[in-house]
């Protein structure tokens, strides 16, 4: 880790978000801000609105009301090919990547979009950017599997695929939606260390969901706790584990599920 | 305000064979995601049967009724048996691969009814009870005409009942809203959808027996009914009965008012409004969207690698093989005949026409069901040159690629935006309107409401309609059978190569992303939309040089390279080679042109043609090219070992 102190500055600002499904409020009112180099949870049973906040701020799903500000600037409205240039990375809680291309030429993709070559019609796709992918294949301990098809890798090294997948565009931003689930316990811990390395060095700010409350708080700098759509508490990570508010949520019944497929 | 009541009735009985077929077809895609090209051949065969069955007992009311009923019910058991012995085989099988199976049923449907009943059309005779007119303000109307306005409702009302009331309706609703409950019902899965097979079939084969005394029973019935029942089902909504009603109702009213507006051009017409619907409501008038990144059925596709060194030796030898024939043909004229020739050109315009439809089905996850349109457009292009600028060949030739790809830039502009069924009816719905343009010659139709005619004032013949353009033929140089056996094969062979280079370089990855998961492919910044669009073009390009080549072997061209047989022709040759790989349009398109040949002498040869499909499709499920991927193929290092799912 570099140590070097870097500035705060708020790269995400999300105000009063809300959206609903067919009379349900999947997201009601959600207003928090992320600052860079900071790793902010947001926590919450399963169906309280975490992913579909997500979709909101990457720019999958139109929220009904609300205001999304990256680095200053609104990007309400913009798809999700716009959001990723502005330096937006996603990881999906279920994994989204090209099954019938490799380790490494998922992330050469990534790597070939960002430096606008996707529409080159010669050169063998296999001979872009080959050194970079490796790169950061190795960063995200996938260097070794660099050759596997994707269709046929475990859960866990998907997701790390991912993540490797969403730093290609050198990201201010990072959205990890469940970025552990379905790996080991030791794995996960991995992941998140080398997570929280990559924020420190690059002074970025990520937003990731978590079902694994050890991951949570062994990682994140601040904890969001989001309840059937409302936010209802925010803080370190002290703070939240005292609030009651969250300790009856978490011990009142409602069940907590890893959120990896069946 | 008599004839018009008289009209919209006339529109509404012709609704219920539409509604019967379209309803049946449509609740077999909604439960087992199967677009059943067979479905064409129940409808015929429910008029076939249902006519010797009236013969036999149709003398009364009752006995014409139990007649039609029986020959429904007998209907739906075919399907059952072609669901058993066929379609539960390959439910596993790569999507859009069943379309195949189903396609070879319509083939052996064909010869087995002409084989059983005949090639004479078939008069219907006529209801008994319901022989005479009825008097709708003082028009006559025939009164069987009412008895079909009445049978459509009360069908819907029956399935109505069926789908809310009893708990296998339950389960068709509950599977056809939501894939993922499909797969999660284990054993009841094959018997919801052998009933639901049983179902769908006996609805057309009731369609089918219900008009025998209006139409009667004829060997064209299976292809004319199937274009209008996708039509109707696709603008009614995929898997929506409702839908398919109300979307019959409007066809029918449109059929008999376009017939006094615009003779001859109904079809033309249910097709131009299935596009304007599609545009605006991209999943039909009562469909559900499809959802994205559904699971593939089947196993996933292995990435691209350079071909093996083995691989790349048999492609070599092949090359050298079509390169030497012509000395062959001269040294051994006995054995290697001008026919020979003649067929190898014909192989490589197919193959070349294949491999750009695979260019955007394949890799692009787009399945053009109207490929012809780009085909016989580039064709017509170049022969319009030809016929009314004096173009030399150098310069014709050339027109078709470009004509055909800035058509398919045109239609593409509209089809990218959809994907799924949805895609492939409304690239068949420009293909049929593009088909129309050329067969009813629309452009001397247009010229000579601008005054522009001959001199008795008929249209100037453009197109040539039904008699196409004729005495089309290259330069001297171009013109000699070995001459032009070269340009054919070496510009298929360079435009495989150029084809095979998109595809390994990042426009072809990119194509391959979006078919692969849309959801990423956005979330990389990818703009999938642009590359659908320019990929369809391309294809275009590619599949108007075929048509160039096709169009300087003949020296004509007809409406028929336009038509949607040639469509499916095209895409027959794809999923038979095998879609998930880039070799699979030349070995589906050199087998099927070559059994054509082969089998086209032959008298029964549609059946021979249609079992041989069939085998096909049951012992080599990924395709001809699947055979690579077999353990003896891996022996034999045609492919990679398998890699081990984690
Ligand atoms: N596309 C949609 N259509 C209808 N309802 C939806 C849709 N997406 C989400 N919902 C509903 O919105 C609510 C919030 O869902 P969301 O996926 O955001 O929860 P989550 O916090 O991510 O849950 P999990 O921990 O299980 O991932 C749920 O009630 C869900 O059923
Ligand atoms: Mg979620």
């Amino acid at each position: 880790m570099s140590g070097a102190p870097h500035e705060r500055v708020p790269v995400l600002e999300v105000e009063s978000l809300s959206r609903s499904f067919g009379g349900v409020r999947a997201v009601d009112r959600v207003s928090f801000t992320l600052f860079s180099n900071e790793l902010l949870a947001m926590i919450g049973p399963n169906g309280a609105g975490k992913t579909t906040c997500f979709n909101m701020v990457n720019g999958q799903l139109r929220p009904d009301a609300g205001a999304v500000r990256l680095n200053g600037r609104s990007i309400l409205g913009l798809p999700p090919r716009s959001i990723w240039r502005l330096g937006v990375g996603r990881t999906f809680q279920i994994t989204a990547t090209f099954a019938s291309m490799t380790v490494r030429e998922n992330v050469q993709m990534a790597l070939v979009s960002h430096y606008r070559r996707s529409r080159a019609l010669w050169r063998p796709a296999r001979d872009h950017y080959f050194d970079e992918a490796m790169a950061l294949l190795e960063r995200v301990g996938m260097d070794r599997q660099y050759d596997r098809a994707c269709g046929v890798l475990a859960y866990g090294d998907l997701k790390r695929v991912e993540l490797a997948v969403a730093l290609a565009n050198e990201p201010g931003l990072l959205l990890m939606d469940e970025p552990t689930a379905g790996m080991a316990p030791r794995e996960r811990m991995e992941l998140m260390q080398l997570t929280t390395g990559i924020v420190r060095e690059r002074n970025i700010g990520v937003l990731f969901t978590e079902h694994d409350m050890d991951v949570v708080f062994a990682h994140a700098d601040r904890i969001m706790v989001l309840d059937r759509g409302q936010l209802i508490s925010e803080g370190t990570p002290m703070a939240v584990r005292s609030d009651r508010k969250v300790q009856e949520i978490y011990l009142g019944g409602s069940a907590v599920h890893d959120g990896g497929p069946a | 305000m008599a004839d018009f009541i008289v009209s919209l009735l006339t529109g509404l009985s012709s609704a219920a064979a539409m509604f019967l077929v379209a309803s049946g077809l449509s609740i077999i895609f909604g439960v087992t995601r199967i677009v059943n090209f067979a479905h064409g051949s129940f409808y015929m065969l429910g008029a076939y049967i249902g006519y010797t069955l009236v013969q036999a007992i149709g003398s009364t009311a009752v006995g014409f009724w139990a007649a039609v009923l029986i020959a429904a019910v007998a209907v739906g058991a075919i399907g059952v048996v072609m669901e058993i012995l066929l379609l539960r085989r390959i439910y596993r099988a790569p999507e859009l691969f069943q379309l195949i199976a189903t396609f070879g049923v319509i083939l052996v449907i064909q010869d087995v009814t002409l084989w059983v009943w005949g090639s004479e059309d078939l008069v219907g005779p006529q209801a008994p009870g319901l022989k005479g007119a009825a008097d709708i303000l003082g028009k006559p109307i025939p009164e069987y005409d009412l008895a079909l306005i009445a049978i459509s409702p009360l069908v819907l009302v029956g399935l109505w009942a069926l789908f809310k009331l009893t708990r296998w309706g339950t389960l068709v609703r509950a599977a056809t809203q939501d894939r993922q409950m499909v797969a999660a019902l284990g054993v009841n899965q094959r018997w919801l959808f052998t009933g639901v097979l049983f179902l769908g079939s006996a609805l057309a084969g009731l369609g089918g027996a219900v008009q025998i005394p209006k139409g009667g029973a004829d060997l064209l019935m299976d292809f004319n009914i199937l274009a209008v029942a996708f039509v109707v089902v696709v603008v009614g909504g995929m898997g929506s009965v409702f839908g398919a009603f109300w979307a019959a109702v409007l066809f029918g009213i449109l059929q008999t008012f376009g017939i006094q507006i615009l003779p001859n051009s109904t079809l033309v017409l249910m097709f131009l409004v299935m596009a304007v619907v599609l545009i605006f409501r991209p999943w039909g008038l009562l469909g559900m969207p499809e959802t994205l990144g559904q699971a593939h059925p089947g196993p996933p596709e292995q990435p691209l690698r350079p071909a093996l060194p083995r691989v790349r030796i048999l492609g070599g030898a092949a090359t050298a093989l079509l390169l030497a024939l012509p000395v062959a043909h001269l040294v051994l004229p006995q054995l290697v005949g001008a026919f020979t020739l003649v067929l190898v050109i014909e192989i490589m315009v197919f193959v070349l026409f294949a491999a750009a439809l695979h260019f955007i089905m394949g890799p692009g996850g787009m399945v053009s069901f109207g490929h012809a349109a780009y085909f016989g457009g580039g064709a017509y292009a170049a022969a319009l040159l030809v016929k009314f600028a004096d173009a030399p060949f150098e310069i014709a030739f050339w027109a078709a690629p470009v004509g055909a790809a800035l058509l398919a830039f045109l239609f593409g502009w509209f089809c990218v935006r959809l994907s799924g069924v949805y895609f492939a009816m409304l690239t068949l719905a420009f293909a049929q309107i593009a088909w129309a343009f050329v067969f009813q010659d629309m452009p001397g139709s247009v010229l000579r409401t601008f005054g522009i005619a001959d001199e008795f004032g008929a249209p100037l013949k453009i197109t040539g309609g039904d008699d196409g353009l004729n005495d089309i033929w290259p330069s001297a140089w171009a013109g000699t059978r070995i001459a032009y056996y070269y340009i054919a094969v070496g510009l298929s062979v360079a435009a495989l190569w150029i084809m095979r280079r998109f595809l390994y370089a990042p426009f072809g990855y990119t194509l391959r992303a979006g078919r692969d998961s849309p959801l990423r492919a956005a979330a990389i910044g990818i703009d999938l939309t642009r590359h659908r669009w320019l990929a369809f073009a391309l294809s275009g390009a590619f599949t108007g040089l075929a048509g160039a080549l096709f169009l300087f072997s003949k020296g004509s061209v007809f409406p028929t390279t336009l038509e949607i047989a040639r469509s499916f022709d095209a895409l027959l040759m794809v999923l038979l080679g095998g879609v998930q790989s880039l070799f699979g349009p030349i070995f589906g398109a050199a087998a099927l042109t070559w059994l054509n040949d082969l089998f086209s002498v032959l008298s029964y040869w549609r059946f021979l043609l249609g079992v041989t499909i069939i085998a096909l499709v049951l012992l080599l499920p990924q395709g001809i090219v699947g055979f690579a991927g077999t353990r003896l193929g891996r022996r034999l290092r045609l492919a990679r070992p398998e890699e081990i799912t984690a």
